[in-house]
């Protein structure tokens, strides 16, 4: 890669740092193992640079920090990745919660307002956590990232009209996980 | 919930993805079913506590200056040539032929051993995911004539299907996949107890090649390249066995 490529991948790939970062780390549910993979990812996507003919390159990134994430989890965690379906869920997953948790970004309003937004967040953060990797991804995605389906019928190589049953599954589920008995959430949602 | 529009148009109305027609339908729909009413405010309800959780997280400063101090420095080309006086000229211009050709040479075919072992890991670490359960095919048939016209619409090449059940290698499926950050259609085999991938996408720019064998971490790989298509064959199989499979697809 000559030093105009270089610039040029600073320009329209370097950009979607947060966006890779933030994949990985709600796929990996660990923000020290996302780094890890996120910068895999980033020098795969340098490498193959050349392989990059225009078009939306935040979807482009995406696409090889998801499957960088699968990759990964196959080698580190193969139980985890296995569990694609949302019947067979384990309990052990919750200890990515305690992973995020340093670097929570600072939320605005009074102390107590303040207390019940961190609150609710750790809830949903956990509740998110707990949802199959094909669940998070989509909902990671559209909620977090704000990808249209085209986007990430392109990211998760599935079609469109899949994006959208997953989402609506996944939505689902999360409400179900939002509504159980916050103790019990592990086990409601194990089986 | 059990309105049929609930599943089919909610979400994507929620997320403003419906054509304007759909979107009317829908709306309508709104008026007199109660069911899609609650599902749509409860669904937005949702939706905004996602918001305020502000649960997206940012990369540290120090990690993207990481990154950025990771990636392999960029082939810069020499500059100071520009500044010869002009009698220097031709003969700047000479050695920079000189220099510049061997360096071209050098980076390029640098470069392509690069591709070569990155594409390598890439089409493993593909084997490697499709093992995963429920991972190996997405079209499961050993009809040649089921499998090629899935991939219809999927990939925007015409994929070679053949089934080669009599020889021992009995066509299971086909599958996407992603190499080199792009779209590739995987064909997979069967042998005895084993699996043999088949990564196929077209290469039109490069002219056909021959069958290159590599061992790696425990797989074997051959690639070829023929007729504007790039072959890459995958297995834990033993390479004469992924050999006759090779030449079989070559054919």
């Amino acid at each position: 890669m000559d030093l105009d490529e270089r610039a040029r991948f600073e320009q329209i790939v370097l950009p979607h740092l947060d966006a890779a970062f933030n994949l990985a780390r709600w796929m990996l549910r660990s923000r020290a193992d996302a780094e890890d993979v996120a910068q895999e990812a980033l020098l795969r996507a340098y490498r193959f640079f050349g392989g990059f003919h225009g078009g939306d390159a935040r979807a482009w990134l995406l696409q090889i920090v998801r499957n960088t994430c699968y990759t990964w989890l196959g080698k580190n965690r193969p139980a985890e990745n296995m569990e694609f379906d949302e019947t067979h869920h384990g309990t052990e997953l919750s200890s990515g919660v305690a992973a995020g948790a340093p670097d929570r970004p600072q939320l605005g309003g009074s102390p107590e307002a303040q207390a019940i937004a961190s609150e609710d967040r750790e809830r949903l953060a956990r509740a998110l956590e707990e949802l199959p990797p094909r669940f998070r991804e989509v909902l990671v995605l559209r909620e977090l990232e704000g990808c249209s389906y085209k986007e990430i019928a392109a990211i998760t190589s599935v079609p469109i009209g899949t994006v959208m049953s997953a989402l609506s599954r996944a939505r689902k589920q999360l409400q179900v996980a939002l509504t159980a008995p916050q103790t019990n959430v592990n086990k409601e949602v194990a089986r | 919930m059990n309105c049929e529009l609930s599943t089919k148009s909610l979400h994507g109305y929620l997320d403003g993805e419906l054509d304007a027609v759909r979107a009317a339908e829908f709306e309508r729909h709104l008026e007199t079913c109660a069911e899609c009413l609650q599902e749509l405010e409860s669904q937005e309800s949702l939706r905004s506590s996602l918001h305020r959780a502000q649960l997206r997280e940012r990369a540290t400063p120090a990690f993207r200056k990481a990154v950025l101090q990771s990636l392999p420095r960029p082939t810069s080309r020499s500059r100071a040539f520009n500044f010869f006086n002009p009698q220097w000229l031709a003969a700047a211009a000479a050695l920079l032929l000189l220099l510049g050709g061997a360096g071209w040479w050098m980076t390029v075919g640098r470069a392509a051993r690069g591709v070569q072992d990155e594409l390598t890991a890439e089409v493993i670490d593909a084997h490697l995911r499709s093992l995963q359960p429920g991972h190996l095919v997405d079209v499961l048939s050993t009809d040649q004539h089921t499998v090629k016209p899935w991939f219809n619409g999927k990939v925007d090449f015409a994929v070679p299907v053949r089934d080669f059940a009599d020889e021992g290698f009995p066509l299971q499926g086909g599958r996407l996949d992603i190499i080199y950050g792009r779209t590739v259609a995987t064909l997979v085999y069967g042998r005895r107890k084993h699996e043999v991938n088949v990564f196929v996408w077209p290469d039109t720019a490069a002219s056909d090649a021959a069958a290159k064998a590599t061992s790696t971490r425990g797989y074997q790989c051959i690639s070829w390249r023929k007729g504007g298509m790039e072959f890459w064959a995958v297995s834990d199989l033993a390479m004469p066995d992924l050999e006759n499979l090779q030449r079989l697809l070559a054919q």
